[in-house]
């Protein structure tokens, strides 16, 4: 029997190549007036992927999010979503309507401030029934198990559903954002800051259930911190982000452990 | 061309008090409000003999729409003999010379405040109704600019939220007079203050009603056979209020919506609230078709759920 020579081996491409990103961003810029936000900043996320973007405050990572949660347009730039009946389509050129639609459906955001996310003064279970009553549930008894279901998924407790998030503490008001942003399934899960204000042992305990909850649902998540932990602990992928640039992205492993530009080589050793 | 070519001749007297140019506007305005059923259109709203908050908003509409040859019947929380509604009757008499009635099959302008009759109005008249507050989502969004924005992307999630929050905390739905009503399938009005118990009286009905509110500036309509639906979960029905064993103390109607006059005794007495029907069965002059039959089911079939 001839050995097979290398030129007839079929190598299996690696996993990342063969699927398709879930979530394409190419060439966003964005000004305000003379400050540049953002420069040329390329984003793939793949499917069950969770990619972490690092930076310091102004570096451009809030805007990124913004912007992919469809708040904000660059000045120029294309946004793909590869779910069914978005595909082939640039989401920045969505009308304000659509978006709305896609964004209810699709897309999860936790915010840093649960101010911004949460209607403070009606109830927790409120808050996530909200988001099903827009999508078109006018089932009562449904949406409020719908709403509980959630809930109990953030591991919030379930006693204390019908309390507004104004006596909430803050790791149960991050926990109600996440029951909110998870309870119609999205493609993406955007993740601003999730932790930061935090005590430390809350903090431990909502981004384990922020890893329980990526297991099992498999949704595809992009967590922005300037905690190296956060980081760390959830993300497969991570992007450095500097004065509106990314300067260095890769594994998370490979990129902390031995970070090549110089900006990752002082954020790494800035640990306290 | 000069200026004075395009004016109208100085008058020292307007028929039905308003000018012509003032009338005109609000008719535009209401035809533009009865081609979006539910739009709350603004307009330019005069001053009248009477403060802000006293059914001005009405009245300009009724001074609009009035004739010579119209009947105009006043309504003030269902009674025609009220010092609001008998002032306004008569100022409407004086200023444009037209019939007046209590009776509301006779009338073809009827203009009230938080009740519509209980005899089923039909094609040629109109309901003008008195609004206090005209934007249903005030209680939930204080910004009118956002409000307007939610009702043009028909982003009513929050008045569902609304009524979440009444179904956890009371078990019930509290939200008694202004009850909002989704009008064509598009947009969320608040009807004014009438009771649970006239809210389906809108739907489909064969009259035009107008809904104007003068301190806010804004109006907006229900054309005929519109469909008029209250927001309600599919599995808590929308309920009217509760008239079983209320009797008329003066009349003996039943299944009407009543008044309770409370007596010294701690017990009470109910009387109809629509006065103008309640004299018609005294005086026994026949009777239109009313919209609540004497078991108390709605004409419209299965329109209220049990």
């Amino acid at each position: 029997m001839m050995a097979t020579s290398v030129n007839d081996l079929i190598l299996e491409p690696p996993r990342l190549v063969k699927h398709t990103p879930l979530l394409t961003v190419t060439n966003i810029n964005k000004q305000y007036g003379q400050v540049i936000a953002l420069e040329e900043v390329n984003v793939e996320l793949y499917p069950r992927e969770v990619l972490g973007v690092v930076g310091e405050s102004g570096s451009g990572k809030s805007t990124l999010l913004r912007m992919l949660n469809l708040e904000e347009n660059p000045d120029s730039g294309a946004y793909h979503l590869e779910i069914p009946s978005y595909q082939d389509q640039n989401l920045f050129e969505l009308s304000r309507f659509e978006r709305r639609q896609l964004r209810v459906k699709q897309i999860g955001i936790v915010y840093q401030n649960p101010h911004l996310g949460l209607r403070m003064r009606n109830s927790s279970s409120g808050n996530v029934a909200e988001r099903l009553v827009v999508a078109g549930e006018r089932n009562f008894s449904r949406l409020r198990a719908a709403a509980k279901r959630s809930l109990e998924v953030s591991e919030f407790p379930v006693t204390r559903m019908d309390d507004p998030p104004k006596n909430l503490s803050g790791g149960m008001q991050q926990r109600v954002q996440l029951a909110k942003a998870i309870a119609l399934k999205p493609a993406l899960l955007l993740l601003d800051e999730p932790t930061t204000g935090l005590d430390v042992s809350v903090q431990a305990l909502v981004l384990d259930t922020l890893r329980r909850l990526q297991r099992d649902l498999g949704i595809a998540m992009l967590v922005v911190s300037h905690d190296l932990g956060v980081i760390r602990t959830l993300s497969d992928r991570v992007m450095v982000m500097r004065h509106g640039r990314v300067v260095e992205q890769g594994l998370t492993d490979q990129v902390l452990e031995d970070p090549q530009h110089p900006y990752t080589q002082q954020l790494v050793h800035a640990k306290l | 061309m000069r200026l004075s070519e395009l004016t109208k001749p100085v008058q020292d007297h307007a028929y039905a008090f308003l000018d012509e140019a003032s009338k005109r506007e609000l008719r535009r305005k209401i035809l533009k409000g009865i081609c979006i059923p539910g739009y709350q259109v603004p307009y330019a709203s005069r001053e009248v003999p009477m403060a802000r908050g006293w059914g001005t908003g009405g009245l300009q509409v009724t001074l609009t729409l009035v004739a010579p040859h119209s009947t105009v019947k006043v309504i003030d929380q269902g009674a025609d003999d009220s010092v609001n509604a008998a002032n306004i009757r008569r100022f409407i008499a004086r200023v444009a010379a037209a019939k007046t009635t209590t009776d509301a099959c006779e009338a073809t302008l009827i203009q009230s405040r938080h009740r519509i009759p209980e005899e089923r109005l039909l094609e040629g008249q109109v309901l003008i109704l008195q609004v206090p507050e005209p934007e249903p989502l005030r209680g939930v969004e204080t910004s009118s600019a956002a409000a307007a924005e939610l009702h043009a992307d028909a982003d009513y999630g929050m008045m569902w939220l609304k009524l979440y929050e009444q179904m956890v905390r009371y078990k019930r739905i509290i939200q008694g007079a202004s009850y909002p009503v989704l009008v064509g399938n598009r947009y969320i009005m608040s009807p004014s203050p009438i009771p649970r118990w006239d809210v389906p009286m809108l739907h489909q009905a064969a009259h035009l009603t107008i809904l104007s509110a003068g301190r806010e500036k804004r109006l907006y309509c229900v054309p005929p056979y519109t469909e008029v639906r209250p927001l309600e979960f599919d599995d808590v029905p929308y309920q009217i209020e509760n008239v079983d064993g209320m009797v008329c103390f003066r009349t003996g109607a039943t299944h009407k919506f009543m008044n309770e006059l409370p007596q010294e005794d701690g017990s009470s007495l109910f009387e109809l609230s629509d006065s103008g029907y309640g004299e018609k069965i005294l005086t026994e002059t026949p009777l239109g078709e009313t919209y609540y039959d004497s078991e108390g089911r709605f004409y419209h079939d299965g329109y209220l759920r049990q």
